[in-house]
């Protein structure tokens, strides 16, 4: 009997018992996470509310329903015509809510995506490369998380002038150096593993061996850091527009705006802060406990 | 010596791992053995033979959560399964001390030898200041470190993997234990180091009347070290005998097995190496049959229906259906 | 008589063409200091001055103790690590003189098997694709599912086993992963990095036999570094002792066996465990003192005076030794011991505290 016939037939019990890989693993964790499923819940409520806005809103976002019962001291509440009330133009609280959620996503995810992209590239040359590259990219990344996020990101929106775009290219800048950061070093971990060494004594090219292996194999705390980093750009891009940085189009209502905007009737018409406010905090804790606990079923290093 | 009373008795001793949502899993499965004072006893196996696991529950360094641990394990009057936490503590460093595989993980990084080994000093001996200073460095040059007055200020890290061991083996000795029980003390030591611990083991046990431990996967450590070796698979003791009488007849076949898969260094040049096929995970439950009936190749049919029982033949122990003959040569398919 | 004919016929294999010369081989691993200009205070010399040949379908084994050397001479060999002086010649080509593209193509020719089998295998590639790669890489055509069939066979994995993952196979069968992605491309030379320490016991021999039945096979010519010389004296024709950087020692398998010539071969072989008891209390032992020196401060003179037990006053502290043969004993034997001879002969004994003799009393148990 040769060996090989021996193993396959005693081991293949094993082998099944053992399958799923680690990707299979953390997904069947994840579905067992409460937490990670509210989570996920959440995210997709907002998202189902941003697309269908149109549909659950019942005024459009710059329509003035209320005009003309609208003094400076008599901004009404909630009411059954008006759930979250009015604004101080006339405008529906609830509609402006519902419409809101378009613009704090679009700006998380397009803020998020553009950090993430320009941290894989940097991450990628200096991780991929190293010694004088990584030296000069890294001291690069060190000098943007130096100055702070905020503060960077004002600076870059008051340059570009006020406008959404500007919102996100100055969130996704002040995203940049913390992905890159972490896909460097989780490349350079990678770099030195025997796999990598494997394949170049096998003769594969320089690219596939960053493209195919080290990063693939670096890119999960990425994923989970971009999941977080959502929640944070969401709440920089609120921070960004209640500074006026932000869009100043009427028809385009923003939570972090409509906030800023509630400063003058806080005493009278509090109802005009809440309902941005929760909304900020709900979406940005959902993309957060998802985040959290992506992080945990990926890496066992942070399991309790 | 052989007839005396044995210091430690091990009876069906089980230890079963219990797992939230999943199976739990019998690492331990009845083991019972005897160590006589002043006796060498080996514990040999592969990963997974619970060679480990049953240290750790004689000492009683299981975790208490999730460790379900079964059986007697009697040292002098008591059975230190069911002793409380600091009567164990007690015993523990003072009359049963072990030594580790990894040195380094043993050992405190951020405290001085020194400062580790007056500890134990202090705590069981009752030394104090100068005296346990002196005691530690007889102890650190008892165990073959040179200049031990200087060791004794350096941190774990400033030694080396040899020195290290001899350092945790020192701290072992400190309180004159009776019984010390070494996990694969050797295993992550260079062969020549591994040479010199073994001699001093050796000499210690000769020296201290002590009794000796000797968990291993190398037969060849076993062959020069142990009176009495038992040999694990899968959590169940599969053969026991006198080591003089236990390499020149194995009987289980795992034992054989496993003396013709290891080249050695004095066979003629082209001997073959017979493997055993399969590997350590292939186990069948023991409630199903013999564990290593999936890699036996002198399985029969009734192997598969049930547990082989651990039998007494002709002054060893052996848990097999179908053992290899007194003339047969080891396994060769 | 199986003895001699194996001897005679590693003689042979020995005698026969070259395949790989490695000429004074040296690896210096720059220590750096300094805050913000890098200052290069010293240099870890882990491979120190290393002469070597492997003749074609040869195994030779490189056996020697952590901190030795032996895996980055393996490694510089093959290029992975950059030699910092001498040269390595592979079939008529100096490797030290390619480059870029030219070093890739030549690495179809040498490859490597590692020591864990694990790490060695990135673990979101699937078998079939993991033994595929060094086709992809050097472009190979073909029907490279057939081929990897085919090698799944000569290692022996069922063909099921393309589709599945590193994490579902057992150590054992990961290793013959790794091995049939070093035999893919057909390879001259194989450098197997420890490859069975990782294993359990009764797996290693699986390997083992493995290794040699694809030699035979394939005509492959091996360099196996192992730190367990019973591994190597099994496999290996010729067997090269290193310590702390250098060879000390070098020999037909058998030869070094039955004559040890150097003190450390000698006290490597007395330390080695042989699972037999009668053998093992008949045995007299040479126990060394203390632990490697360190390679970036080696001793001078010969680098093992500092624990030889057959040390001599003059010469050994002061004059480092080349590898040289002894009268009496065929070429192929050479020894870095200015005091051969005179240890062979017994003139020089070694130092009464570092022999342990067998125990007297037989059995005390009995």
């Amino acid at each position: 009997m040769s060996l090989s016939e021996v193993e396959a037939t005693t081991e293949s019990e094993q082998v099944e018992q053992a399958a799923g890989n680690l990707r299979k693993e953390a997904w069947k964790r994840l579905r067992r996470d409460p937490v990670a499923l509210v989570g996920f819940a959440l995210i997709a409520f907002f998202v189902l509310v941003a697309i269908f806005a149109p549909l659950i809103a019942p005024y459009a976002p710059d329509a003035q329903p209320g005009r003309g019962m609208i003094t400076p001291t008599n901004i009404p509440g909630p009411s059954a015509d008006h759930w979250f009330g009015l604004d101080a133009s006339g405008r529906d609280e609830f509609s402006r809510v519902v419409y809101g959620a378009r613009q704090s996503l679009l700006v998380g995810v397009v803020a998020t995506l553009i950090g993430m992209a320009g941290g894989l590239l940097l991450g990628t040359l200096a991780g991929a490369f190293g010694g004088k590259v990584d030296a000069v990219v890294m001291r690069i990344v060190d000098v943007m998380l130096s100055i702070p996020g905020l503060l960077m990101a004002i600076a870059i929106a008051a340059l570009l002038g006020a406008s959404l775009w500007s919102v996100m290219i100055a969130i996704a800048i002040i995203n940049v150096p913390v992905f890159a950061r972490l896909l460097r070093g989780q490349m350079l971990a990678q770099r030195g593993s025997d796999y990598v060494l494997a394949a170049v004594s096998i003769g594969v090219r320089r690219r596939p061996i960053v493209l195919g292996h080290i990063l693939p194999n670096s890119i999960s705390p990425v994923i989970v850091q971009a999941t977080l980093t959502l929640a944070t750009a969401i709440i920089e891009a609120a921070g960004l527009s209640f500074l006026g940085l932000g869009s100043a189009d009427p028809r385009v209502p923003e939570w972090g705006r409509m906030l800023a905007d509630t400063q003058r009737y806080l005493a009278s018409a509090p109802h005009l802060a809440f309902f941005p406010g929760i909304a900020i905090v709900v979406a940005a804790l959902g993309f957060t406990m998802l985040g959290e606990r992506l992080r945990e079923a990926i890496d066992p290093k942070y399991r309790r | 010596m052989t007839n005396s009373e044995p210091l430690l008795d091990v009876r069906d001793l089980s230890v079963t791992f219990t797992r939230k949502g999943g199976p739990s899993v019998r690492a331990v499965d009845g083991v019972s053995f005897t160590v006589r004072p002043g006796e060498t006893v080996g514990l040999v196996g592969e990963s997974g033979s619970g060679k480990s696991v049953t240290s750790l529950a004689v000492m009683g360094l299981l975790p208490r959560r999730g460790v379900q641990v079964g059986g007697q394990v009697a040292f002098d009057d008591d059975d230190l399964l069911t002793l409380p936490r600091d009567r164990m503590r007690d015993i523990r460093g003072r009359d049963i001390a072990m030594v580790f595989q990894d040195p380094m993980s043993s050992l405190n990084p951020v405290v001085p030898i020194g400062i580790q080994v007056t500890e134990v000093l202090e705590r069981h001996q009752d030394l104090k200041g100068d005296t346990a200073r002196a005691a530690a460095e007889d102890l650190l040059s008892r165990v073959g470190i040179p200049d031990p007055a200087r060791r004794l200020k350096e941190y774990p890290h400033q030694l080396s993997g040899g020195m290290r061991q001899r350092a945790l083996i020192a701290m072992a000795l400190a309180c004159r234990p009776r019984l010390l029980i070494a996990d694969e003390p050797t295993t992550a030591l260079d062969v020549t180091i591994q040479a010199q611990i073994i001699e001093l083991l050796k000499e210690l046990v000769q020296d201290t009347g002590a009794s000796l431990v000797m968990i291993t996967h190398d037969l060849g450590v076993v062959a020069g070290l142990c009176d009495t070796v038992h040999v694990m698979y899968s959590g169940r003791i599969v053969e026991s005998a006198g080591r003089r009488e236990l390499f020149a007849q194995p009987r289980h076949p795992y034992t054989g097995g496993l003396l013709a898969s290891v080249p050695r260094l004095d066979a003629p040049r082209g001997a073959p190496l017979h493997p055993i096929p399969g590997s350590p995970t292939d186990v069948l439950r023991w409630s199903r049959g013999c564990a290593f009936a999936p890699r036996c190749p002198n399985r029969i049919e009734p192997c598969t229906d049930g547990p082989p029982p651990l039998e007494s033949i002709g002054g060893r122990s052996l848990r097999c259906l179908n053992p290899l003959t007194e003339t047969e040569e080891v396994a060769t398919r | 008589m199986n003895d001699q004919t194996s001897a005679a016929s590693a003689e042979k294999r020995a005698s026969s063409d070259g395949l790989l010369s490695v000429r004074g081989l040296e690896v210096h691993f720059p220590i750096r200091s300094g805050i913000i200009i890098e200052r290069q205070v010293g240099a870890v010399k882990a491979v120190d001055g290393v002469d070597l040949d492997i003749p074609r379908g040869a195994t030779v084994g490189l056996v020697g103790e952590s901190g030795c050397g032996k895996s980055t001479l393996g490694r510089a060999i093959l290029r992975l690590v950059e030699p910092t002086a001498g040269t390595v010649t592979f079939d008529g080509t100096d490797l030290g003189a390619l480059a870029g593209e030219e070093l890739r193509r030549m690495r179809r020719q040498l490859q490597m098997v590692f020591q864990d089998p694990m790490a060695s295998l990135d673990p979101r590639q699937n078998v079939q694709s993991v033994i595929s790669e060094p086709l992809r890489a050097h472009g190979v055509g073909g029907d490279h599912r057939a081929r990897v069939r085919e090698l799944l066979d000569l290692v022996g994995l069922p063909a099921s086993a393309a589709n599945r993952y590193p994490h579902e196979f057992s150590g054992g069968q990961r290793q013959r992963i790794g091995i049939a992605r070093a035999i893919a491309l057909e390879p001259q030379l194989i450098v197997a990095d420890e490859p069975v320490s990782a294993l359990d016991v009764s797996i290693q021999a699986q390997v083992v036999n493995l290794l040699e039945e694809l030699q035979d096979r394939l005509g492959l010519t091996y360099l196996v570094i192992a730190h367990d010389l019973a591994v190597v004296r099994h496999i290996a024709d010729i067997v090269a002792v290193m310590y702390l950087g250098g060879l000390v020692e070098q020999a037909p398998s058998d030869d070094l066996y039955a004559t040890p010539l150097h003190p450390y071969t000698k006290a490597l072989m007395s330390a080695v465990p042989i699972p037999d008891p009668a053998v093992e209390d008949a045995r007299q032992r040479i126990l060394l003192q203390g632990d490697l020196p360190s390679p970036a401060d080696p001793p001078p003179g010969c680098r093992f005076h500092t624990r030889c037990p057959f040390r001599q006053p003059t010469r050994c502290a002061d004059e480092r030794p080349a590898l040289r043969t002894v009268a009496g004993h065929p070429a192929t034997h050479r020894v870095a011991c200015h005091w051969a001879e005179d240890i062979e002969a017994g003139r020089i004994q070694p130092a009464a505290e570092a022999v342990i003799e067998p125990d007297p009393a037989p059995d005390p148990a009995t």
